[in-house]
């Protein structure tokens, strides 16, 4: 008699080694090897031409273009933490030019035309999808004031049209068009231009970029004072040096780009910001097939919602309304966002939230960031994008470049210098900015 | 989410609660004789503390009083709360 078990034993060892060969054979086709580092890990040098603190997006967009659009490259970029693990890492990738007034749109629609050509321009793909932003609009009022921006909008070279329900249900079948539910939508105003971006890549690409330009990134490298010389005459003085957890690091001129830490940062400088820093939520659900093609947007039931190339739901919440740096915020904020979101969608009822996390966001009076010359000289500062930074990445690199470059805040720059909270010029974009506050 | 102890009510849910953003600030004791430097500072200027903050809160869906206290802005903790009037 065979020995059944003997030979069954081998025969399982038999497949076992094949199947692990098979493995090794799969991961070696499948598997790629460590890919090459996008950028080095240099020691700070004791002097630059430009030091930017913060590396986050739009720090690091102005570093590559300092490089690419001016020339300068003694520039370093100073982290505390890592490259990209901020607001960078933490938003909803949604890019949008669709602002009130004249001075935002020119800024956003900049930013919205460099997206346009980015991927090319970095030479890296950052999954730009140009799949549309879609406001949906649930009161008269809410109609009355998106005709006003939609028109606002197209006299400023920005695409924006206003939708029927029709129309809404052909662009995005999922939202619910019922006119029975608590906040029935009744239109909708629509971006064709605006969608997402792999924001991860958006950092890694802009990284590399100015990397490969000679910019120094360095990171663990946390700012603790600025060296300010003090002359007779001179007012606040003029920045001489950054003082770092690796010590002193002199520089010809400073940006401050640290989104929500700017207070803690500026109060080092002596500098006083309209700034309160907020805790802004966001949320996944798991992967899912495609179910969303666009970006939907509800400011009035608070809900901001696409899915991510991979197939997770993108939901960002509201803010929380205390100050805080934790990086957290209050659970009822995100119930309330999905009760909002479930009613709109009531599809995402069988989605599960995957995974939650918060960001420190820098809030001005007026939902405009503040980008410009500080008290100090040489000492320029781009901050309070408070909720809606990551959309307008490139410009604030831009023009935050050319200030650091000359010394001049860059036409698109000028209409948001600190000044503007002294001379009453404000620019409100509470109804354009996405998240109340 | 925070428990908050309303000076009034004792500790309850955050839900039920305001944010009146930074206490002790001051309207200018003659507006008549302030400059637009100084109007900016009482309009929009703020501290914006990491760590231990004096700010205001509003027990709306309870007593409908408002009350200071000093929360961490880090840890969340509240380190104190007081009523309106009384020093930090």
């Amino acid at each position: 008699m065979p020995d059944h078990a003997a030979t069954h034993r081998a025969a399982t060892h038999r497949a076992a080694t094949h199947r692990a060969a098979t493995h090794r054979a799969a991961t070696r086709d499948v598997l790629p090897d460590h890919p090459a580092h996008l950028w080095r890990n240099p020691e700070p040098r004791r002097t630059y031409d430009v030091v930017i603190v913060g590396g986050g997006g739009h720090g690091l967009a102005t570093a590559y273009y300092l490089a690419k659009n001016h020339g300068i490259t003694n520039v370093a970029v100073l982290e505390r933490g890592w490259l990209a693990g901020g607001n960078i890492a933490r938003n909803t990738a949604i890019i949008r030019s669709n602002y009130l007034w004249d001075e935002s749109a020119a800024i956003y629609e900049h930013a919205l035309k460099l997206w346009e050509s980015l991927s090319d321009e970095l030479d890296y793909d950052i999954l730009f999808s140009q799949r549309g932003v879609m406001n949906l609009l649930h009161t008269v009022s809410d109609l009355r004031e998106a005709s006003r921006r939609v028109h606002a909008n197209r006299l400023n070279g920005v695409d924006a049209e206003l939708l029927s329900l029709d129309d809404i249900e052909r662009l995005c079948p999922i939202v619910n068009l019922d006119q029975g539910v608590r906040h029935p939508v009744l239109g909708a105003a629509f971006q064709p231009r605006g969608g997402i971006a792999k924001h991860d890549h958006v950092a890694w690409a802009y990284a590399r970029a100015a990397d490969a330009l000679g910019v120094d990134l360095i990171q663990g490298c946390e700012v603790t004072g600025f060296d300010i010389e003090h002359r007779p005459g001179h007012g606040a003085g003029r920045i001489a040096a950054v003082e770092t957890s690796r010590g002193r690091i002199a520089a010809g001129r400073v940006g401050l780009i640290a989104a929500g830490h700017s207070s803690v940062l500026a109060a080092m400088a002596g500098i006083r910001l309209p700034i309160q820093s907020h805790p802004l939520q966001a949320l996944v659900s798991e992967l899912l097939e495609p179910v969303h093609p666009t970006v939907v947007m509800s400011n009035a039931v608070h809900v901001y919602v696409s899915q991510a190339h991979k197939g997770e739901l993108v939901l960002g919440a509201g803010i929380d309304t205390f100050n805080s740096y934790a990086q957290r915020g209050s659970f009822h904020v995100i119930e309330q966002q999905m009760s909002a979101a479930v009613e709109l969608f009531p599809i995402f009822a069988g989605a599960h939230v995957i995974r939650t996390w918060g960001g420190i966001v820098d809030v001005a009076p007026d939902a405009s960031p503040i980008i410009g010359r500080t008290p100090v000289e040489d000492l320029f500062i781009d901050c309070g994008w408070g909720t809606g930074g990551f959309k307008a990445t490139p410009a604030s690199g831009w023009v935050m470049a050319a200030t650091l470059a000359t010394g001049e805040p860059h036409p698109l720059a000028r209409p948001y210098a600190l000044e503007r909270f002294t001379t009453g010029a404000l620019i409100d974009e509470h109804g354009a900015a996405a998240v109340a506050h | 989410m925070l428990l908050i102890s309303c000076p009034w009510c004792g500790p309850r849910d955050e839900v039920e609660f305001r944010y009146g953003g930074q206490a002790h600030v001051d309207y200018p004791a003659d507006p008549a004789v302030v400059d637009d430097a100084a109007w900016a500072e009482f309009v929009f200027m703020r501290d914006n503390d990491k760590g231990p903050f004096a700010e205001r809160w509003y027990h709306a869906a309870g007593c409908r009083r408002w009350f200071n206290a000093v929360r961490d802005t880090v840890t969340h903790e509240f380190l104190a709360v007081y009523p309106v009037g009384e020093r930090r």
